[in-house]
């Protein structure tokens, strides 16, 4: 699959207007910050700040050398491949956390953000890098990024208005990501076991869309799709979280 | 030399730590997803729900499976 495929809505609306370039580009490069903004807000406040901030600014170093080097030559690295390992490796892990996250949610309900950290996949104590919060930072940061980088560049060029649409990439990363620092006091507040539970979630959200688009599987409704991920993944957690309560308090359901 | 085989050993650990976890047969069964997805959808065949059938399945397994181990 074309690694632009996915924009396709897009393209049909770019010319070679300097505001129709900016506007397309920069809704297009949102979808794409939206979802680094969501993993280094959620991995942040779950493991801890120290090590994603140390994870997102490596991610963007590396990104900022690909651009640099590569430049307009960019829109020829495969992207399948790189969506399919990252997806995959976001995949397995946010299932793990998906699990203990139903697990802890039906023992405790709400009332994780008062317990003491119990084990190693809560907040990191320790004084060196919490690697975990540095890769999936890293990760998320650097596919994105570079996604972002991808519509600037074919739409840029295709227009032949790069500097334009530059801005307008930059611009939609500089804006979801400030709106990403803002919600980070809310998301803070949001019991552990829960934000464990919902980081889950959307990193195996992530981590299946982006697998199975990494090795060309047309989704339906293509980033559509990630909502109907989404609502299913979010639908089996309140199922299990019901079924492990009953389970564990010995509850039936009324006759 | 020491050093190096503890940095080996901690890199070995982090990523089987990181995508095994605590429980290795979900990881297994989406590894053989994927695989499945790639020879299905190389064969034409519509292959995008095999992986979020497999999540909700293993998911439900593994919990099961837990919930067993702590009675």
């Amino acid at each position: 699959m074309h690694p632009l495929a996915r924009y396709r809505g897009f393209e049909t609306l770019a010319s070679n207007s300097p505001i129709t370039v900016l506007i397309t580009t920069f809704l297009a490069s949102a979808v794409e910050a939206i979802e680094m903004v969501i993993i280094v807000v959620g991995v942040g406040a779950t493991r801890g700040w120290r090590s994603t901030w140390i994870g997102t600014a490596s991610g963007f170093g590396v990104l900022a050398v690909i651009v640099v080097a590569l430049g307009a030559a960019l829109s020829r690295i495969p992207i399948g491949p790189l969506r399919l390992v990252v997806g995959a490796l976001l995949l397995v892990f946010g299932l793990q956390w998906f699990r203990k996250g139903v697990m802890r949610v039906a023992a405790r309900g709400f009332a994780g953000s008062t317990r003491v950290i119990e084990d190693e996949d809560e907040a990191w104590t320790g004084p060196g890098i919490d690697w975990t919060a540095f890769a999936l930072a890293f990760k998320g940061v650097t596919l994105e990024g570079l996604e972002i980088a991808f519509v600037v560049v074919a739409f840029g060029a295709g227009a032949n208005q790069l500097g334009v649409a530059s801005i307008g990439g930059v611009a939609a990363l500089v804006l979801v990501g400030a709106a990403g620092l803002l919600l980070r006091g809310v998301v803070q507040r949001v019991p552990r076991s829960f934000l464990q539970l919902i980081v889950g979630v959307l990193l195996t959200t992530f981590g299946t869309f982006w697998s199975l688009e990494g090795m060309g599987v047309d989704w339906p409704g293509s980033d559509g799709a990630i909502l109907g991920l989404l609502a299913l993944y979010v639908a089996t957690a309140a199922v299990y979280i019901t079924l492990e309560r009953q389970r564990a308090f010995g509850l039936r359901p009324a006759a | 030399m020491k050093l190096l085989w503890s940095w080996i050993y901690s890199f070995g650990h982090f990523w089987y730590h990181y995508i095994f976890g605590d429980d290795w047969t979900m990881a297994v069964a989406v590894g053989a997803g994927l695989i499945v997805s790639a020879l299905l959808n190389r064969s034409h065949v519509v292959a995008w729900w095999l992986i979020p059938v497999i999540v909700v399945v293993m998911l439900g397994v593994s919990l099961r499976r837990a919930g067993r181990a702590r009675r």
